[in-house]
């Protein structure tokens, strides 16, 4: 059947620059770029292009632009060219729209009408070159009182406190399975956690065998619908684990990595049939109701032997934050919560662009909800889904989480530019592919650098920020909302983040 | 008894009789599933490999706290009726149940064997991947749900009964085989649902609006034939008491339920 989408970028080649190396015909895994003999020149097929830059910016010549097409559909308010084109598509196929990353529509990012506070004059603020700042985060439950025994003027703690993660700074590597992306970006976020003092999740596709002695102490292990992978030693390998119900990107439905990705290597990590779908179903069949997860939150501590903290991972969505009581009074010790953008390797559109509530909302309500029904202690928050800079780590902070997964942002230092086609298995950067050929192009080394350069990168600011309010401990900030203000704001949403408008 | 003082005894009995201790009996009456999983853990770390427990009644998780790096084995036998999530992530140990299970028994199982002497509630077989189970009379809703299976790691699941509706859902591997002994009917409806691996084997015979669209019925080949006398035969040496006659058995109607397609979903989206 004809198509009646046009393409979505223009290739603009300067043959005056082009030294015809045919490197762009290499680096496109989507066959965008091929030599024509007969004209002796290459030629570009702009129907294939992802727009991922990936050719423009290893031209060693500098001769490729890519840029968006000047054609258009006569503009119209309503019926948007993605709406038309997404319309066109399942008119000649009769399929789910499906894509990859977070949700892009212009959905009010709160981060953006937050501001900050600092010291002026009255209490001074402080200089974290000069003085030591303390982001260290232990994320678990903390008893509600802690006893302490004297014993010959010697002072003990006499309660005993459940297992607690510990990490250098609240900044933990998102849900992301082998399968889903390669092995060599798996294996970078590993490196990476373990070299920041952080913590990488394996997400639902598995640790493999071979890496689990070196990265299973900075490991979060999932457990998610599909229980792929899972057994005890899986779980005992690692430092924390998490039970996923919920992404951002798809609230409520399971996922499926396609068997064209289920590799022999992602087969033996997974546990499954080379070549068959992993198919996650939307619930975990035994889960369906709070006290079914509070029955698997303690058989996860009971297979773990207590000695490691629990984590429960949901999508921020309507009256969540009434389940996240429920979650954390099921004995969960640290819950994740996943807001409208958090990103993914592949879901409906539909279900993207549609479904949850931004992140920034979510951490404000659950934090004041445990904090008044006095039980903020027994459970950490990590929040996730659109952190895109330190600044939103420490406004996340500041609204009540303990910590923040970063997902898009690791892929992004990484090399990941967000061309969404990550469902193909065709990203030319390496990432989100199982493709060896491909996957080869991403290097652990470098890439695990460019992931630890972030952190410290970030890290530092939030020190700076933190110490630019006059305080040096990041304990000191979580959930003190007095060093927020909103700008631009409606009423309603100043109360549900519980700031004040900026000049109050 | 303190877990310490019972540790203690069970060790001190150990180096009085100056050999390994190869059976021990816990009575269960009155401890909580934290401590009686407590005892089981400390009991497997001394190398005891053969443990009663007695009095049983509700609790949960037993067998779930026996992962060791040694990858040590033990036989657990219980009398009473176990709590929820009996033998979840069980990592090669037996379990003998002398009564009923309760739900979630085989929980994401990775290897082992249960026994029960008697019937086992819903999500029984859960994502299991390896192991074994028998189960002498019927089971629940919900059982074999997405059950797995990997190289050498093929589960095994065999019913003397039947079972409630939601038979093997999401099935991606592993052999069930339903007995209908005693005449049962398999009244089931929504079997095999979005199946898409493994195989189901029924004695007896249902409707074709029993199953999921993904599932196809046939009759059985050869290969089936083997598969079935081999674990029907497993089945009845966990069962003497039974006086069951195999050929008997074996010669009646079966059907098979095998998935259409590895890939149910294969041409759901428009790129």
């Amino acid at each position: 059947m004809k198509s009646f989408v046009f393409p979505e970028f223009q290739i603009i080649r300067d043959e005056e620059k082009c030294g015809q190396c045919r490197g762009c015909e290499r680096q496109c895994a989507f066959g965008t770029h091929s030599y024509d003999p007969v004209a002796d020149r290459l030629i570009s097929d702009p129907y294939k292009c992802a727009g991922c830059q990936r050719c423009v910016i290893f031209c060693p010549k500098d001769a490729i632009e890519i840029k968006p097409t000047p054609s258009f559909y006569r503009p119209n308010a309503s019926w948007s060219r993605e709406k038309l084109e997404d319309l066109k598509k399942q008119a000649e196929t009769g399929g789910v729209i499906l894509t990859g990353c977070g949700n892009d529509k212009p959905f009010r990012i709160y981060w953006d009408h937050i501001v900050l506070n600092a010291s002026q004059v009255t209490n001074p603020s402080i200089d974290p070159l000069r003085e030591p700042m303390e982001l260290r985060t232990f994320l678990g439950a903390k008893p509600d009182y802690m006893d302490i025994k004297m014993d010959n003027g010697e002072m003990e703690i006499d309660t005993r406190v459940g297992p607690n993660l510990m990490v250098e700074t609240p900044i933990l590597f998102s849900a992301m399975s082998y399968g889903a992306i390669s092995y060599n970006a798996f294996r970078s976020l590993a490196t990476a956690a373990c070299k920041s003092g952080t913590f990488f999740n394996t997400g639902e596709g598995g640790l493999p065998k071979e890496m689990r002695g070196e990265f299973g102490r900075c490991a979060i292990v999932q457990v998610a619908s599909g229980r792929f992978g899972i057994d005890a030693e899986y779980l005992n390998c690692a430092a924390a684990v998490e039970i996923k119900v919920g992404q951002g990107a798809k609230p409520g439905i399971g996922g499926h990595l396609p068997g064209e990705k289920v590799s022999p290597a992602v087969a033996a990590t997974r546990m499954i049939p080379t070549g068959t779908d992993a198919i996650s179903p939307a619930p975990h069949h035994d889960i369906y109701s709070i006290e079914d997860l509070s029955m698997l939150i303690y058989a996860l501590k009971e297979a773990t032997n207590y000695e490691k903290p629990i984590s429960v991972k949901i999508a921020a969505v309507h009256n969540f934050a009434a389940i996240g009581s429920g979650i954390v009074r099921a004995g969960a010790d640290i819950i994740a919560i996943d807001g409208l953008r958090g990103g993914t390797g592949a879901a409906p559109k539909a279900i993207r662009d549609n479904v949850g509530i931004p992140i920034e909302l979510a951490i404000s309500s659950l934090d004041r909800r445990l904090k008044n029904e006095g039980i903020r202690n027994r459970a950490s928050i990590i929040a996730a889904g659109g952190i895109r800079c330190s600044a939103d780590i420490i406004k996340a902070i500041a609204l009540g989480a303990d910590a923040v997964y970063i997902g898009s942002a690791a892929l992004i230092a990484m090399g990941c530019n967000l061309c969404q086609k990550c469902y193909t298995g065709k990203c030319n950067w390496g990432i989100c592919t199982q493709d060896p050929r491909l996957e080869g192009r991403l290097n652990v080394d470098i890439a695990s650098q460019r992931l630890s350069n972030l952190i410290h990168a970030w890290s530092h600011e939030v020190s700076e920020m933190l110490g630019g309010m006059g305080i040096n401990a990041l304990e000191s900030l979580r959930g003190n909302r007095d060093h927020l203000r909103g700008v631009g704001l409606y009423e309603w949403e100043l109360d549900v983040l519980g700031i004040k408008g900026a000049g109050e | 008894m303190a877990r310490a003082q019972f540790a203690e005894s069970q060790a001190e009995k150990m180096s009085r009789s100056g050999e390994r201790m190869d059976e021990v009996e816990i009575d269960a009456t009155n401890l909580s599933t934290r401590e009686l999983n407590d005892r089981l853990r400390d009991l497997m770390q001394a190398g005891v490999e053969s443990v009663v427990l007695r009095n049983v009644c509700g609790q949960r998780y037993i067998g779930t706290r026996l992962y060791s790096p040694e990858h040590r084995k033990m036989k657990i036998e219980i009398f009473g009726t176990p709590g929820n999530d009996l033998a979840a992530f069980l990592f090669g140990h037996e379990i003998i149940v002398h009564g009923n299970a309760q739900d979630g028994v085989g929980n994401t199982m990775d290897a082992g064997e249960i026994v029960v002497e008697g019937r086992a509630g819903d999500v029984l077989g859960f994502s299991m991947r390896g192991g074994k189970i028998f189960i002498r009379d019927n089971v629940g809703y919900r059982t074999a749900l997405h059950m797995k299976e990997y190289e050498e790691k093929r589960p095994v699941l065999v019913v003397g009964g039947t079972s409630q509706d939601f038979l093997g859902e999401y099935m991606a591997g592993g052999i069930v085989i339903l007995l209908g002994l005693g005449g049962k009917v398999h009244k089931g409806n929504f079997m095999g649902t979005g199946m898409h691996g493994g195989v189901i084997y029924l004695r007896g015979s249902i409707e074709a609006s029993q199953v999921g669209g993904q599932v196809e019925i046939s009759p059985l080949d050869d290969n089936d034939r083997e598969i079935l006398e081999r674990y029907v035969s497993e089945f009845m040496s966990r069962f003497p008491d039974l006086g069951l006659n195999k050929d008997q058995i074996l010669k009646d109607e079966f059907v098979r339920l095998s998935p259409r397609s590895k890939r149910p979903y294969g041409k759901l989206y428009a790129y």
